[in-house]
């Protein structure tokens, strides 16, 4: 019986060898595959064992971690003021994953990025707990209160920049959300998020309108309009009277365009065309110019691409291919042009910087958590959409606007302030309420503009007919133009 | 057999009369061994959880040396030519599951869903029952044999106890498989004990019919068909394997029982085509049961693509079936394991949830011992599987021979079926690594088989009674079996 004993012998070697070469196939070809799948908790897990660095505004951090009990994640986020910087931050949740800065910045946030592989090296020689980077900011605390304060109850959103450099200023969005709520792993911190879903808030507490919401722009785009009738040598100079018969007829159309109210806008000048805000004059501007060079200027004003500040911001539409009533409708800021309200506040900060387009952006620099700077963010020239001489004509204008114009509720004392109102007419036959927009500059007496600010209130609450820029949205911006003044000082 | 220890002198040879030396004293010094590095083990987990030497360290290293101790002076007594490797194999194999239930036990997750605490000390209790047991083996079974009286016993034996969990208010459905019976607030899982009882009467039974099985065929395309009332204990046996699959829905005992079988007959009978019936068998038994049974589609469905059946069981769907993220979850812990391992205490294996001490505890392995620790216990697997085949080779009856390949047999197949379940080779069956996974039935039987291979051995090697004196020695020459 010893011959099949031996080959029974052989056959158990052979079941051994199988498994071990399994098990070497497991652990060793597949392991980094295995242990870095999004969906291994042990990857969560090493996320939340170590305090995660901060997200730090004027110095401070806004941000926070603490133990949390009951879970095998031993930190868990914190947020200081959470509704209030929600469109900032992002939240970081144990049980939600991640988003916005917390997502982007993850690597240097947990500690886990190769750039802070040395001093993580560094400390685990020394005994001390991994502990993540710190991402700074480039917004201002006050700019970003005086937006969440201002827009309160109602549901809008506010971009504030600094035109000199694109540093975002201000970055608010209502109706927000505290993502301390469902930053742990428990029952509480699901039914929050649950919550906070667009299927049970309508209201979408979690959209990003700051970045991820376009709007119709209504009268504000206006001032894109007037920058290509400069640019493309339409007309060169405010005061001169420009060719615009009142009641105007769109071509191809028996339509006439109306303007809001009885308006002094019959061959008006450019300069009392955008202090009224006359939809027949600038109409009229786009259908002469026609849709290519309409979509060039606006192109040249960031329109129809992303912007990453790291976060992506949608891109703004001003549509392609479209016949001259239609190009005539989107130059005064309806039909399809839409647009987020970071796109406008760049809009304003390029006519306010002389012409000059800079590359907004929110993340001054990275850093360890002692504060040595990994990285820092370059200030960039996105591009020219306006040479300085015309830029200097469009600001003039926009200052009007605010002297004896629509928005007078803007204006600060001692302080030359150049705006835009809109009031965006929206849902089919204009059915729903209007979206109330405000786009303006502040120039300083030494001649730097510290911040442009773009404010949009969708306020379904306020009276139909008390909706306008200059009412709703102007006062708001007006007071983050003076937070951002006041903190220079 | 025994043919390397003679001392020939002349051109006779009295054959065994010197012997083999007893290695007893080996067996000592590997027995330290088997206890210092579980006890060490212990330290570290103690370590790497807590940050202090555990306090039960000093119980627990004296309670494994005891019974180690018990266990070594009871083979020197009653068995001093056995193995020497098999009683050290078995004890750093239970040491060492001993050490990775405890950390088990120390898991919040799972003593938040009450699954651990005191797994560890219960686990010790039941070793100690188990070396009990193999005291008892050792004491009272002089010699192997004697079990051939019980063979038609062993099978009816075998056949109560596999039935058991069928009876109605005995049986337990756990976890969706139906082989355990409570009794009182114990479990038992009778098909560990079956194991044994089975390849007692397996070997009975084919000691005395391996001539007829072998010899009186008939050559049909090139292979040797049985005589059908030969066949028929073999279609009994295949029968009862499909029957334990479809009511008890235990793919791995089944697997087990059929396998032994096959390998003892296979010896028995040295015809291969014993071997391609079986394989053909056991394939139309497990295709045929697969193809209706919707508890092991789901087992081969979790093996071929296990991050559907995690997702499945994630988004929690109501078709009827019990999902299971338990398979992905284990290969997650072996891949973060990686080469070395996280260290014991390190990993995060209670992940895997309620089985991760008994059916999946070799994915903690594999996570706080790495692939290095992974190889390490299989080749101690491994070396507990060959000395059961050298005993079974260096034995001298076809009864002990065909009892120990049963049993070494039947380990390695359960330790293949496990390991390569609980890896992903093969779909999962739900049984338990013998000696390290928690379960009193299982430690409890497979120290019966140890004791049972030891006694075996010890036989096997002992010295053959020095033959009478013998005038006409220089004529004779003694054939052996």
């Amino acid at each position: 019986m010893n011959k099949p004993l031996r080959r029974i012998a052989l056959f158990c070697g052979l079941l051994v060898l199988a498994l071990l070469i399994r098990d070497n196939w497991l652990q060793y070809v597949q392991a980094d595959e295995l242990r870095a799948a999004p969906a291994n908790r042990r990857v969560a897990i090493e996320r939340y064992a170590t305090p995660r660095g901060d997200i730090i505004v004027d110095g401070n951090p806004i941000t926070g971690s603490k133990k949390s009990e009951g879970s095998d994640f031993e930190y868990k986020r914190t947020y200081r003021n959470g509704p209030m910087w929600a469109p900032v931050t992002g939240y970081a949740s144990q049980a939600f994953d991640a988003s916005q800065l917390e997502k982007l910045e993850d690597g240097i946030l947990t500690g886990n990025d190769d750039r802070l592989f040395f001093r993580n090296t560094l400390d685990m020689v020394t005994g001390k707990k991994k502990q993540g980077g710190n991402v700074v900011t480039t917004l201002n605390g006050a700019a970003q209160k005086a937006a969440f304060e201002g827009l309160g109850d109602k549901k809008g959103a506010v971009a504030a920049v600094d035109p000199q450099t694109g540093a975002i200023l201000a970055l608010a969005s209502t109706p927000s959300y505290d993502p301390s709520t469902f930053a742990g792993n428990t029952d509480a911190d699901a039914k929050a998020w649950n919550k906070l879903q667009k299927k049970s808030d309508p209201d979408d507490p979690m959209l990003n309108r700051a970045l991820r919401e376009t709007y119709p722009p209504g009268s504000t785009f206006k001032v894109v309009t007037a920058a290509a009738a400069l640019e493309n040598g339409l007309y060169s100079d405010a005061d001169t009277k420009t060719d615009s018969p009142d009641p105007w007829t769109m071509p191809g159309t028996t339509t006439g365009l109306p303007n809001e109210g009885d308006l002094p806008c019959e061959n008006a000048t450019l300069r009392v065309a955008l202090e009224v805000s006359c939809n027949t004059v600038f109409g009229k501007i786009g259908s002469d110019l026609g849709n290519d060079k309409m979509l060039e200027q606006a192109k040249k004003f960031g329109f129809g691409s992303e912007q990453f500040v790291p976060v992506r911001s949608t891109a703004s539409v001003f549509s392609d291919g479209m016949n001259k009533s239609q190009t005539a409708l989107s130059s005064i800021g309806q039909y399809n042009t839409a647009t987020t309200p970071l796109q406008m506040a760049m809009v304003a900060s390029a006519v306010a910087n002389d012409g000059t387009l800079m590359k907004p952006y929110m993340v001054s620099e990275l850093s360890t958590h002692n504060l040595d700077v990994i990285e820092k963010t370059e200030q960039r020239e996105l591009s020219k959409p306006l040479s300085s001489q015309n830029a200097q004509i469009l600001q003039s204008m926009m200052e009007t606007v605010i002297k004896t114009g629509t928005g007078t509720k803007a204006q600060i004392p001692g302080v030359t302030v150049g705006g835009k109102t809109g009031t965006a007419q929206h849902g089919i036959d204009n059915s729903e309420k209007p979206y109330a927009w405000f786009i303006s500059y502040a120039r300083l007496s030494d001649g730097s503009s510290p911040v442009a600010v773009a404010v949009v209130v969708e306020d379904g609450s306020a009276n139909r007919d008390d909706i306008s820029g200059g009412g709703l949205a102007a006062p708001i911006a007006r007071d983050v133009m003076k937070a951002v003044i006041d903190s220079k000082k | 057999m025994s043919s390397s220890t003679n001392t020939p002198t002349h051109h006779t040879s009295t054959i065994g009369s010197i012997g083999t030396p007893s290695r007893r004293n080996t067996e000592l010094a590997l027995l330290v061994f088997a206890v210092v590095i579980p006890v060490f083990a212990y330290a570290n987990v103690g370590l790497a959880i807590n940050e202090t030497v555990p306090p039960g360290l000093l119980s627990y290293g004296l309670g494994l040396a005891l019974l180690a101790g018990v266990a070594h002076l009871v083979v020197r007594k009653f068995a001093p030519y056995a193995d020497p490797l098999l009683l050290p194999l078995a004890t750093l194999l239970n040491g060492l599951g001993l050490v990775i239930i405890w950390r088990l036990d120390q898991s919040k997750l799972l003593q938040s869903i009450n699954q651990a605490g005191g797994s560890a000390p219960r686990q010790l209790m039941y070793t100690a029952l188990g070396i009990a047991l193999f005291v008892g083996v050792l004491v009272f079974l002089k010699d192997h044999r004697v079990l051939q009286r019980y063979t038609y016993i062993s099978m009816v034996g075998a056949l109560v106890l596999l039935l058991l969990p069928l009876v109605p208010g005995l049986g337990a459905n756990i976890y969706g498989a139906k082989i355990w019976i409570s009794v009182g607030s114990f479990t038992i899982q009778p098909g560990e004990f079956a194991k044994i009882v089975l390849a007692v009467f397996f070997a009975g039974y084919l000691m005395v019919k391996r001539d007829a099985l072998a010899l009186a065929s008939r050559r049909f395309m090139g292979l040797y068909l049985p005589r059908g009332r030969d066949l028929g204990p073999i279609l009994v046996v295949w029968a009862i394997s499909i029957l334990i699959l479809v009511f008890e829905t235990d793919l791995g005992t089944s697997l087990l029982f059929f396998g032994m079988f096959v390998i003892m007959l296979y010896v028995a009978t040295e015809r291969t085509s014993w071997i391609v019936f079986g394989l053909l068998m056991s394939a139309v038994g497990a295709v045929g049961v697969a193809s209706f049974e919707p508890h092991i589609q789901t087992r081969v469905q979790a093996w071929l693509d296990p991050m559907r059946e995690y997702q499945l069981s994630r988004a929690g769907t109501s078709d009827g079936i019990v999902h299971s993220e338990q398979a992905m979850q284990a290969l997650w812990a072996f891949g973060s394991g990686g080469t070395l391992g996280t260290g014991l205490g390190q990993g995060h294996s209670e992940l895997i949830r309620f089985a991760a001490n008994s059916d999946f505890i070799l994915a903690t392995f594999g996570e706080e011992l790495g692939l290095a620790g992974i190889m390490a216990v299989l080749v101690l697997y491994g070396l507990i599987v060959e000395r059961g085949i050298r005993t079974a080779l260096a034995a001298r009856d076809p009864f002990g021979k065909l009892l120990a390949v049963g049993l070494s047999g039947g380990f390695a197949l359960q330790v293949f079926v496990v390991a390569g379940g609980v890896m992903g080779l093969i779909p999962l069956t739900g049984m338990t690594m013998p000696f390290v996974a928690y379960g009193g039935s299982s430690v409890i039987a497979n120290w019966v088989l140890i004791s049972i291979l030891i006694r075996i051995s010890d036989t096997a090697r002992r010295p053959a009674p020095a033959p009478a004196p013998n005038p006409d020695a220089e004529m004779t020459q003694v054939v052996r079996p």
